[in-house]
């Protein structure tokens, strides 16, 4: 004797797609900011020597992170489009100028590339001024903190334009047409109707990029920027702490990504559109 | 009559395809030209050249007395053209409102009180008055084609051209879309419509051309073309369309 079984059919279960839910990322987001925050207030609550002196000592570093990694980006993102419009564009010896720009870029480390801003490039500078007597030249100094924000700009400048060139693409030719086809010039189409629409295209990648550059401006610290990290290495030097120091400075460096990557949540979601 | 558009012995390589050989056509002002053959023929080639959408490899393009040969003198000409898309190509970031409006801002430079007015009453021409403030993508493609016929219109054109503007919709928005272009032919509207609308060529063109492989192979009136065609490749071409 049988008895045929009746398929179960959950309904849930049909239509769920994992971590289709926005709310339940939020919920994540939550946790762990109460988790970071708490675990800072904590330890600087209960143990004030050294947790809270880590804190004093590093705010001023933890201010010039900040300061690079917001001035970088702004230039990043108008380097990126620059250059992502020059490797879209017909004409051969832009576009020769901004593969070649991207593609030598790509291929140093970061690192190696602000060492070379911060002691070689002053010295090219000098030998410039050297050689046409402009004593302005000649006695060059390199900021510290100049010379790392143009280190960013032009090795995240080449990361962004690739990220600009694939968004811009991704918006189809039609509409460039259409455009166009209304006598707007091209810039004007790029301006009024491409970039707009690539532009939500590129949020989530250009948010990240904005987090990787928030942690890689830890690279300063090898270039005399007295930025989070060298704050905390100079505190350990004098206190021989490390692990106090360390945990203090990842946690701080914690919160910072973790309120940009909210940032970066909440404008994605003001600028969607459908297509 | 006074030439509107002369195209003068056009030739395009795409590659090494040559894709339009040796084109010469006269379209009047005020008159409805349809253009019709087989596909990869270079009928939308040739009307993507008459605003130099596409750019042509040799010969002459004359519109309106302005010649296609100077960026600025392009851009005077597309002022002048309104195009219709087969994929309509809204601007899928704006509302209907603002894609009618951006280019008359942007180009015409008017004001934007008087812009959203001539858009309004264009929406009301093409029976879509409602949807100003929806987004494309609320919109049929019947409705987005209206749209997108309505915001070539706001620009004032003196022509306007159609690529295939029904191909990409469902037969029951077919009608809707080709009712506004005849209400557009029946004020005078110079068109150059590049379709397979085979009762739309019937009511409203003034003259009819088949294209094959780059070439016109003929051009004639639409009741002599339909009835008597004089080439056998328009003979096949049209037993084929009209059997539908």
């Amino acid at each position: 004797m049988f008895t045929r079984r009746e398929p179960k059919i959950d309904e849930q279960e049909l239509t769920h797609i994992p971590g289709a839910e926005p709310q339940s990322r939020m919920d994540v987001w939550w946790w762990l900011v109460a988790l970071v925050v708490g675990v800072i207030v904590i330890l600087s609550v209960t143990m004030p020597d050294p947790y809270w002196n880590i804190i004093k000592f590093v705010r001023d570093g933890l201010k010039i992170t900040v300061f690079l990694t917001v001035v970088a980006f702004g230039f990043v993102l108008v380097v990126g489009m620059l250059g992502g419009l020059g490797r879209l564009s017909k004409n051969r010896v832009i576009n020769l100028i901004a593969t070649l720009y991207v593609e030598l870029v790509r291929g140093v480390p970061l690192l190696v590339q602000l060492i070379w801003w911060y002691f070689a490039f002053p010295v090219v500078i000098q030998q410039i001024g050297k050689w046409t007597h402009i004593s302005a030249l000649a006695e060059y100094q390199a900021n510290a903190v100049f010379v790392a924000i143009v280190g960013f700009v032009v090795c995240y400048g080449a990361y962004m334009s690739e990220i600009y060139r694939a968004g811009i693409q991704s918006v189809p030719k039609g509409q460039m047409e259409a455009a166009r086809s209304l006598g707007m010039s091209y810039f004007q189409a790029m301006r009024h109707v491409v970039l707009p629409q690539a532009i939500r295209v590129i949020l989530p990648p250009v948010g990240n990029e904005f987090i990787s550059l928030l942690k890689d401006s830890s690279l300063v610290s090898v270039v005399a920027v007295a930025d989070l990290t060298r704050r905390g290495r100079e505190f350990m030097s004098t206190h021989f702490n490390p692990i106090e120091v360390w945990t203090m400075v990842a946690l701080l460096y914690l919160v910072l990504t973790l309120f940009s990557a909210r940032i970066v949540t909440w404008i994605e979601r003001r600028t969607k559109f459908e297509r | 009559m006074e030439t509107i558009i002369n195209i003068e012995n056009v030739h395009k390589y795409f590659g090494r395809v040559h894709a339009l050989r040796g084109v010469n056509l006269q379209v009047q002002k005020g008159e409805v030209l349809v253009i019709v053959g087989p596909s990869g023929s270079g009928k939308s080639t040739l009307l993507r050249c008459i605003n130099h959408l596409e750019e042509y490899t040799s010969g002459k393009i004359i519109v309106d007395g302005i010649h296609l040969d100077s960026a600025e003198n392009i851009n005077a000409v597309r002022q002048e053209i309104g195009m219709v898309f087969q994929s309509f190509n809204l601007f899928a970031h704006l509302t209907v409102m603002d894609n009618l409006v951006l280019a008359q801002k942007i180009v015409r430079k008017r004001k934007k009180d008087e812009a959203r007015e001539i858009a309004l009453n264009l929406l009301k021409k093409v029976g879509i008055p409602e949807k100003a403030n929806a987004h494309p993508y609320q919109l049929s493609g019947g409705q987005q084609q209206r749209v997108a016929i309505a915001r070539a219109l706001a620009m004032n054109p003196r022509i306007m051209l159609f690529d295939e503007p029904t191909s990409a919709l469902d037969p029951e928005m077919i009608k809707e879309v080709l009712d506004v272009m005849l209400a557009l032919a029946k004020e005078g509207m110079t068109m150059v419509v590049v379709s397979h609308e085979m009762g739309f060529a019937r009511a409203a063109a003034n003259r009819i051309i088949f294209m094959d492989e780059g070439q016109i192979i003929e051009e004639a009136p639409p009741d002599i073309l339909f009835t008597s065609p004089k080439h056998e490749r328009t003979k096949l071409f049209l037993s084929k369309v009209l059997q539908l």
